[in-house]
């Protein structure tokens, strides 16, 4: 047992657990509570209303002169008086259902969305050894070497997505069909059918991504393009003509690389069930799809699961086509500045490693106002539209697009 | 009658393909976010209301349909007879009247009848106005009144006392089918 024990690295446990807590509770969970407040603001401005703008700290009781408001923007504690809402309504379980599933339902919709998010790389590293003095004066070992901003540095960073990412369908085809009604069992077929036909183009898409990279690790693809690139911003390192040579190859594969990120794209936007896309929910036609005879907090879950599958996308989208946490331009800039931008493993200094992780961040904010300003500018497609654009377009496309890619490749090889 | 038939508009590929539709559909949205973004941080005229701050009790148009209530005329009488034709009229079966007789040495004892009860049921109300429009006593008229609200059901009926008091007096005789009421 003590022999089981010692084999253990704490040092690495406890970085872990503080990586998982910060990432999930401290971000992605705030996030997709903000984002749900963003979305409404969003909508509300671009309908020409004003949105939720009540809510915010009553300061005003405790005799201060107006309540926090940035820009004239109230209501920042939406997302608080949404959530107490979900807590304080009546959780009811229908009689008809089948009740093991219905429960069921909600967690499978949300755990795939928060467990996904292990891989993403949301920061180069953190160097921590500033520390050590205080782990001294504890009585605790120091940090020897920085700290990977990763949960999971796994070599199989996308299929680990992927895989995970497809079992949220069951979450949502159980909710339908454990309903018993008519609406949400709809709702859930349409989801699955859907799904499965996404799924494949989403897979095929990253393709060129990966021979490009030659690699399935995300930090490591981020990592490359910090000094290479952004794979849509070839611009300086290894990808710009004037310092490799002139070799035109990463230009030239600009175009599959679009490509891939518009059929990746269009991909999550089905796969995430937004909007032109919403089929399973479809408000319309459905009431509220699959979730119609839910409510409270195992509503909150689908709702949530919704949004974090959306921060999930858009950070793997981010990751793959646009750089990730890396700043652009970064070693343009180090020159210039004198300051260093971009990474170098092993030297980071801790602010550099700050400022990474809120690159990216920021970067998902920016793709998630694309997701909701997409939502209120194109209309809801069909479902015959719907799976013809998944089974006829966008999968040939795909595919068509990893041959090209490869023509390219090995045409003009790249370094 | 002559049928007109509407061709479809042809789309180009690009529309179809949802390319220049697209930029056409994302510079609408941008275009007024921005322009309310713009006007909700610099405080601007907005094209909506803030209700509870601002009302528009004062552009309220010369026809509009609030709650329905009982008036007097410039006697203090109750211009009420309890035909009880707008009951027999709401669509909705808002109305309950309980007639009842006034007594001999009452000073208006020749009208003979005035409501002992009248209740106007403001959950069930749609606000309709052919009350006002049936009675032939001018003695029910839709107020400007709209925001009727309560804690219970009990206290959404509006009994003869309530229905006064938002009424008030209505002098002289009203032409209610001219244009100027």
């Amino acid at each position: 047992m003590a022999a089981l024990l010692a084999s253990f690295d704490i040092a690495f446990l406890i970085t872990s657990v503080l990586k998982i807590v910060f990432l999930t509770f401290l971000v992605i969970l705030p996030l997709v509570a903000y984002s749900v407040y963003a979305e409404r603001r969003f909508s509300a401005v671009i309908q020409d209303r004003v949105g939720p703008n009540r809510t915010g700290i009553p300061l005003t009781l405790f005799g201060f002169k107006k309540d926090i408001q940035i820009l004239g923007i109230g209501g920042l504690v939406q997302p608080l008086a949404d959530g107490l809402k979900f807590f304080l309504k009546e959780d009811f379980t229908p009689d008809s259902v089948n009740k093991f599933y219905y429960w069921l339902a909600p967690a499978l919709t949300m755990v795939p969305a928060l467990l996904t998010c292990v891989v993403l790389p949301f920061g180069s590293e953190l160097q921590l050894s500033d520390l050590n003095g205080l782990l001294a004066w504890a009585g605790l070992p120091g940090f020897t070497e920085n700290v990977k901003s990763v949960i999971a540095d796994l070599n199989v960073g996308p299929l680990f997505i992927f895989a995970i990412a497809s079992l949220g369908v069951y979450g949502i085809v159980l909710a339908g069909w454990a309903s018993n009604s008519k609406y949400p069992f709809l709702g859930g077929v349409r989801s699955s059918a859907q799904m499965i036909s996404y799924e494949l183009s989403l897979g095929l898409s990253i393709i060129p991504v990966l021979m490009i990279f030659g690699d399935l690790n995300l930090s490591k693809m981020a990592a490359s393009q910090d000094a290479n690139g952004w794979l849509l911003l070839p611009f300086w390192g290894d990808s710009a003509p004037w310092q490799n040579g002139w070799n035109f190859g990463r230009w030239i594969l600009l175009v599959p690389i679009f490509i891939s990120f518009c059929v990746f794209t269009v991909s999550m936007f089905a796969e995430t069930n937004r909007l032109p896309f919403d089929l399973a929910e479809c408000e319309t036609e459905l009431v509220a799809g699959y979730h119609t005879e839910y409510s409270s907090m195992k509503f909150a879950l689908f709702f949530m699961g919704e949004y974090a599958a959306m921060i999930i996308g858009s950070g793997l989208a981010v990751t793959f086509f646009l750089g990730g946490w890396s700043i652009p331009f970064a070693p343009v800039l180090s020159q210039l500045t004198g300051l260093q931008f971009h990474y170098v493993p092993g030297s980071t200094p801790l602010l550099l490693g700050l400022l990474h992780i809120g690159t990216f961040f920021a970067k998902i904010i920016v793709f998630i106002l694309f997701f909701i300003l997409i939502r209120w500018s194109l209309p809801r497609f069909r479902f015959d539209q719907l799976m013809k654009l998944g089974w006829l377009v966008m999968f040939e496309l795909a595919l068509a697009n990893v041959i090209l890619t490869a023509v390219i490749m090995a045409w003009i090889p790249i370094k | 009658m002559a049928t007109i038939i509407v061709q479809r508009p042809k789309l180009a590929w690009h529309e179809k393909w949802f390319l220049s539709t697209l930029y056409k559909g994302l510079k609408i949205t941008m275009a007024h976010a921005i322009r309310t973004f713009r006007q909700i941080v610099k405080r601007e005229e907005k094209v909506t209301m803030e209700y509870p701050e601002q009302k528009w009790d004062a552009s309220l148009p010369s026809y509009y349909r609030g709650a329905p209530a009982l008036v007097t005329d410039e006697h203090g009488r109750e211009r009420c007879v309890s035909c009880q034709l707008c009951e027999f009229i709401c669509p909705p079966k808002a109305i309950k009247i309980t007639p009842g007789e006034i007594p001999s040495d009452d000073p208006w004892a020749k009208v003979e009848k005035r409501p002992k009860a009248f209740e106007i049921d403001m959950i069930r109300c749609i606000y309709c106005g052919m009350c006002e429009e049936v009675c032939p006593e001018q003695a029910i008229y839709l107020r400007k009144d709209y925001a009727i609200t309560g804690e219970s059901r009990k206290e959404m009926v509006h009994d003869k006392e309530r229905l006064y008091e938002i009424g008030g007096m209505r002098v002289g005789l009203v032409n209610k089918w001219n244009e100027l009421k």
